[in-house]
Formats: structure tokens, C-alpha cells, sequence
């Protein structure tokens, strides 16, 4: 207990209230690192959400629920990689536009769910683990998902760096000529990376509306998915920063409500602004200063690939 | 045409249209636009603005028409979004959350045939603009009351949007009532500096649970506080803004139920018929503008009846919820033994009364 504060507790809803935005950073971080920039995370979130959502009380399942809203994501996504692969429209207009339509189809199709509890999603039961002092609460007694982003940060940063699968996404990313060239195609390799990051985003988005808000309201992730954007980019396109930024965002926002629940004398406005004022000075320090290596922008980013040029 | 009937048109044109502005006086439709801050199935504020609208239009049928722009933010896109609705025929335009006070007088300023109506603010720079709200304090008077006979750790919390005096007001009402049941009782308010944010107000709501709040109101606007105090048995609240029956009887126990039907009604039959004038409307319970949504039996039957006099002791008249003698939170006195708050001093409200610990943020 720290001025009122109980730390653990903290500690243990920090790991949860960060769980959406690992998940949307981590699919938006493959997307990126295949060369593609979608903006549409908000709305590949929320029409996880939102279909999460359904699926969960139709079948009364959480983890159906959650395939949901992973489904849901993926399948939104794919009317990106249809604009931007194949007609290779414009990246930053069609992720834009996503998030609106993401925003009003779940709109739409979460009409008759308002009101509605969703099942609920246990912890994992780690029997007596749980009931270690200090640890229990922090690391044993979270629900499946908590542990799934924290195994997707490794797999992730894992296939990134040390498989052929990795190697093949970067060179993609990095130059989509020279990929294309070498016999690769460039155009499955990104549709593919695309709906994996709809997945994430649509699941990180079913986190919110069944775990962390149980409900469904319009407008619920309430700009979630543009938080994941920056934070992938502050964090230079690395799986593990991107733990960090998430866990730094998502720890200030609750320790900063906690400091006002436990009356503190800071000013309301410094508590409130600082979530996203620590997260990009911290990791721009993180990434600052290593030469090449910190700036970790796929040299392909955003840009179109025909294979005709 | 030559020139002459072509000046004779024109003549005729303005004719016309001068009649028309004439007849004003009395309209055959009425086109009613409103302008909301949230989505309309935010269970919540603007859920409540939106139904208000959808009964105005069943009582007058064809005869009105109306329109909506959901999710607009307060500031340059309010002002966008009313100067388009203006610019596409609406003959009065609602806009309904204080963040849209100066964008509304700015647009009424270049739309003077237009009548603008702003919900909970202040300023009336122009003759079309009218401004109307509810007398939210009353309602919060019976939640105190309530909190502070149900607290056991006599913890209560309140979840603030942004420090207006609108929230000020119910935070005060809220918490005077509880104390004056429960002179133990201790006053945790977090600001959430939004009005629609589930995740946070879900955040803000754990916030409490964990450190010893067992009562929540809320003053934003979505179900997220109660889902999450749904989580935690013994932790109760309100449903604010609309009944959120789904979260009864615990731990919703009561709620505020904005109903702005009658206003809408009132003020769109006013334009109709030719009586429409500029007003500074700000009814409470006895109105019917406020609601106060059904007690549940998680509430002692005593406490229930005793909340139930309040609210009838408000309506009747008899009752104003900020009656002296009251201190401010310096120590000063405001009102003394036996004042009734001028609504003045309620509107441009800026501070806490005595017992409640922290500061204002400006």
C-alpha cells in the first residue's frame, strides 16, 4: 500500500486494462511490418466488438465470442486488402474510411444487443498459485486472454526475428521489388498479413465488450485502436516495446485514476494528460539514440506494389 | 423575359417570400434537427435526448420531420455540423451538451430566421437562441440519500465527466444528503474528463471498488460503471440519464431519468402554432423532466420510503435540495440557516461544499 494504493491490485489491472491495445498493436505491427499501413484499427476493433459480442450470447460461450470477434475483424480487413492489394488504391483513405464503416456497421449490427450481459469469462484457474501473496494476484489469477497477448508478444517478436516466415514478412515490408524478384508473392504475403492484423484488432476489440466493459454500447472502443497506432510506432515496430508502451499506457491511465480516487494532491489536468504524455516520451527515449536501428519504419511502408513496375 | 418582368419576378419572388416569413408566425412543418454528442444507443444521455425526439415526432406526425447527427465533438464540428443543418432547412436546431454553448450562439448569429435551443448552458447572445435544462441536483438529493444509508465502508464515490457546474452541482447535492444521514461519510470523486468512454469509466468505477467504495453514481454517460460494479457483489449505483433497468435490482438501485419529451414537444408545438418565444427553461421534478427511476428491494423498505418523500417533498415545492445552512468547502458560508440557493449561484457553480476533500480542476 503505497498512499492508499494498493500496488498489486494495480499492478494486476494495468495487465488487464492493457490487454485490447496489445492485441491491436501486435496485428497493426505485422500489418506495418509487411509494408502496408492500415488506419482502420478503430474500426476492425469495434466490429470485433461488436461481433464478439453476438457470437458470446448467442452460443453463451466467451471463446466462441472471441473467434467471433477475431473472425469479424479479419473479414472487415479483408475489404482493405480487396482496395488496396487489388485495385491498390490508397492505404491512408481506405483505413480511414474502414474505421467509419467499422463504426457504423457495429452501430447497426449491435442494435438489439444493448442492454444485454454477456457470459462471463473466467480467470484460469492456477489453483493454489492464486493464492500467493503479492504474485498470486499479479500473474495467476488473470482470465486465458491476459495470457494469450502476453505468449502473442513472444510468438510474434519470435517469428519476427528467427524464422523464415519472419524473414520473408520483413523483406516484403522492406522492399517489395527485391521480394517479388526473389519469386516471392507480395501481394498474398500482405493480404495474409492484413487479416492477421484484422484478427488481432477484432479480438482486442471482443476484450473490451466482453471482459473489460461487459456490454455492448455504440462507440465502445472509443478511439482504443488509435492509441494502438501510435503506440506501434513510438515503439519503432518491435513486439516488446510494444508490451511496454501498452503496459506504460494502460498503467498510468488506471494509476492515474487511482491517485485521484485516493485523493492525491496532483491536479486533475497533469493526472489526466499523463498517460499519453509519459507513454511517447518514454518510448522515443527508448528508441532514440542506437543510429539505423532506431528507426524501425519498413522502407516499404504505405506504399502500393504492382507487380508490373 | 425582359428586364421589366424580370424585376416583376423578382418582386413577386420576394413577395413570397416575405409572406412566408410572415406566416412564421405559424407553421405548417416543422423541420427539427438535433445535434448529439454521443451514439444513440449509448444507453445513456443522448439514448434519452433521441427518444425525447422520436415521441416529439409521433405526437406531431407528418408535420414535423426531424433529423440527427450522432457523435459530434464539442467545438469547430459542432459548429460545422449546425451551420450545414441550418444551411439544409432545419427551422430549429437542438444541441444538446454544454461543450456545444459557443458554437451554438456562433451559428445563431448567421441564421437569425433559425431558432436555436441549447441544452445546459448559459448564454443566449441572440433572440433565436433559448437555452433549457433539467434540475438534475434533485434527483441526485434522493441518490444521496440513498448512499449514505447503504454505504458500509462508508465509502461513496462519484464518477465526474468535466468540473462544470452542472456536475459540481450534483456532486454537492449527492454528497450533502448522504452526510446528513451518515455524518461518517467520505466523498471519493474521480473525473473522467469525457462524457462517453466506456473502457475509462469502467476504470474509474474498479478505481473505487478497490479501494473500499461500495456506492457509485456516475455522471458520464454510457452502463460501464454498473457493469463493473455488476462484478463485485455488495457494490451498488444509479443509472444516470436513462433507467438502465438491465443492471436492477442490483446494483442498480435507482436512477435519474432524463425525460425531454415534454420539452420537445412543448417547443416544437410552440413553433407550429406561432407562440414559439425565447426562453430560459430549467425544470426539475415537478416538471416531469426528471425522473427518479424505480427503487429496487435491494433497498430497505424504510430508506425506499423515506427517499420516496424526498422526491415528492421536491415536487410539491416544499424541499429545495441546497436549503442552509450550508458552508463551502473553505469553511465560508454560503447559504445561511434556512436560504434557499438562488439558481444564480447554482448555474455558475464552482465549488464544493464543506466535507468533501480535494480540489476543483479548472
Amino acid at each position: 500500500m503505497i498512499g492508499g494504493i494498493d500496488l498489486t491490485l494495480l499492478i494486476a489491472s494495468l495487465m488487464v486494462a492493457s490487454v485490447p491495445i496489445i492485441l491491436a498493436a501486435l496485428g497493426e505491427l505485422v500489418v506495418e511490418r509487411a509494408g502496408v499501413l492500415n488506419l482502420g484499427v478503430e474500426g476492425m476493433m469495434i466490429i470485433g466488438a461488436v461481433c464478439g459480442f453476438i457470437m458470446a450470447v448467442e452460443s453463451g460461450s466467451p471463446l466462441v465470442g472471441f473467434v467471433g470477434g477475431a473472425v469479424g475483424g479479419a473479414l472487415l480487413s479483408l475489404i482493405f486488402a480487396a482496395l488496396t492489394q487489388v485495385m491498390l488504391a490508397n492505404q491512408v483513405a481506405c483505413g480511414l474510411a474502414l474505421t467509419l464503416f467499422g463504426l457504423g456497421l457495429s452501430s447497426m449490427l449491435g442494435q438489439s444487443y444493448v442492454g444485454i450481459k454477456p457470459p462471463f469469462t473466467g480467470d484460469v484457474p492456477l489453483g493454489p498459485l492464486a493464492d500467493i501473496p503479492v504474485l498470486g494476484p499479479i500473474l495467476f489469477s488473470h482470465d486465458w486472454v491476459v495470457y494469450f497477448s502476453l505468449v502473442m508478444v513472444a510468438a510474434i517478436w519470435w517469428v519476427l526475428r528467427a524464422t523464415r516466415m519472419g524473414l520473408v514478412l520483413r523483406a516484403v515490408g522492406e522492399s517489395h521489388d527485391a521480394a517479388h524478384a526473389l519469386g516471392y508473392n507480395v501481394r498474398r504475403i500482405r493480404v495474409l498479413a492484413i487479416m492477421f492484423g484484422g484478427a488481432m484488432a477484432g479480438m482486442g476489440g471482443a476484450y473490451i465488450s466482453l471482459v473489460r466493459v461487459p456490454q455492448w454500447t455504440d462507440g465502445i472502443t472509443a478511439g482504443a485502436g488509435w492509441i494502438a497506432l501510435a503506440i506501434v510506432v513510438f515503439a519503432s515496430w518491435r513486439p516488446g516495446r510494444v508490451l511496454v508502451g501498452a503496459y506504460l499506457f494502460g498503467g498510468i491511465t488506471v494509476l492515474q485514476l487511482n491517485l485521484q480516487a485516493a485523493g492525491a494532491t496532483i491536479p486533475v489536468e497533469y493526472l489526466s494528460m499523463s498517460p499519453y504524455l509519459i507513454t511517447i516520451v518514454v518510448l522515443v527515449i527508448i528508441s532514440s539514440g542506437k543510429g539505423r536501428a532506431a528507426t524501425g519504419a519498413p522502407a516499404s511502408l504505405g506504399q502500393n506494389f504492382h507487380a508490373s513496375r | 423575359m425582359n428586364r421589366r418582368s424580370l424585376l416583376a419576378t423578382a418582386a413577386l419572388g420576394l413577395g413570397i417570400a416575405f409572406g412566408g416569413a410572415a406566416s412564421a408566425q405559424g407553421m405548417d412543418k416543422v423541420k427539427a434537427c438535433f445535434v448529439y454528442v454521443g451514439p444513440i444507443g449509448d444507453g445513456g444521455w443522448t439514448f434519452q435526448h433521441h427518444q425525447g425526439a422520436l415521441d416529439m415526432q409521433k405526437e406531431y406526425g407528418d408535420k414535423v420531420e426531424i433529423a440527427f447527427q450522432e457523435n459530434v465533438p464539442e467545438g469547430a464540428d459542432a459548429e460545422r455540423v449546425m451551420t450545414q443543418m441550418a444551411l439544409s432547412g432545419c427551422n430549429i436546431i437542438f444541441s444538446t451538451s454544454f461543450g456545444y454553448m459557443d458554437p451554438t450562439n456562433a451559428v445563431a448569429a448567421k441564421f437569425p430566421d433559425v431558432k436555436f435551443e441549447h441544452a445546459t448552458g448559459y448564454k443566449r447572445e441572440h433572440a433565436n437562441v433559448s437555452t433549457y435544462n433539467a434540475r438534475f441536483y434533485e434527483g441526485r438529493a434522493v441518490q444521496g440519500h440513498i448512499a449514505g444509508k447503504m454505504t458500509k465502508s462508508n465509502k461513496i464515490g462519484y464518477i465526474g465527466s468535466f468540473p462544470i457546474p452542472e456536475v459540481i452541482m450534483g456532486i454537492n447535492s449527492y454528497y450533502l444528503h448522504a452526510k446528513k444521514v451518515n455524518p461518517a461519510v467520505e466523498l471519493t470523486v474521480i473525473w473522467a474528463f469525457t462524457w462517453f468512454d466506456p473502457a475509462k469509466e469502467a476504470d474509474a468505477a474498479k478505481a473505487m471498488i478497490e479501494q473500499g467504495v461500495d456506492v457509485i453514481a456516475s455522471h458520464t454517460d454510457s452502463t460501464a460503471p454498473l457493469a463493473e460494479a455488476a462484478k463485485t457483489p455488495g457494490v451498488i449505483g444509479f443509472g444516470q440519464a436513462s433507467d438502465m433497468s438491465a443492471y436492477a435490482p442490483s446494483p442498480r438501485v435507482s436512477s435519474i431519468i432524463d425525460n425531454w419529451a415534454p420539452w420537445y414537444i412543448k417547443r416544437v408545438g410552440a413553433l407550429l402554432d406561432g407562440t414559439y418565444a425565447q426562453v430560459d427553461a430549467w425544470e426539475g421534478i415537478a416538471g416531469g423532466e426528471v425522473e427518479i427511476g424505480e427503487i429496487t428491494e435491494a433497498v430497505p423498505a424504510d430508506v425506499k420510503a423515506e427517499a420516496e418523500a424526498m422526491r415528492d417533498a421536491i415536487a410539491a415545492g416544499t424541499y429545495h435540495p441546497f436549503t442552509g445552512p450550508i458552508n463551502k468547502q473553505d469553511g465560508s458560508v454560503w447559504l445561511a440557516d434556512g436560504a434557499v440557493a438562488p439558481d444564480g449561484d447554482l448555474l455558475g457553480m464552482g465549488f464544493y461544499v464543506e466535507g468533501i476533500k480535494g480540489d476543483i480542476p479548472n
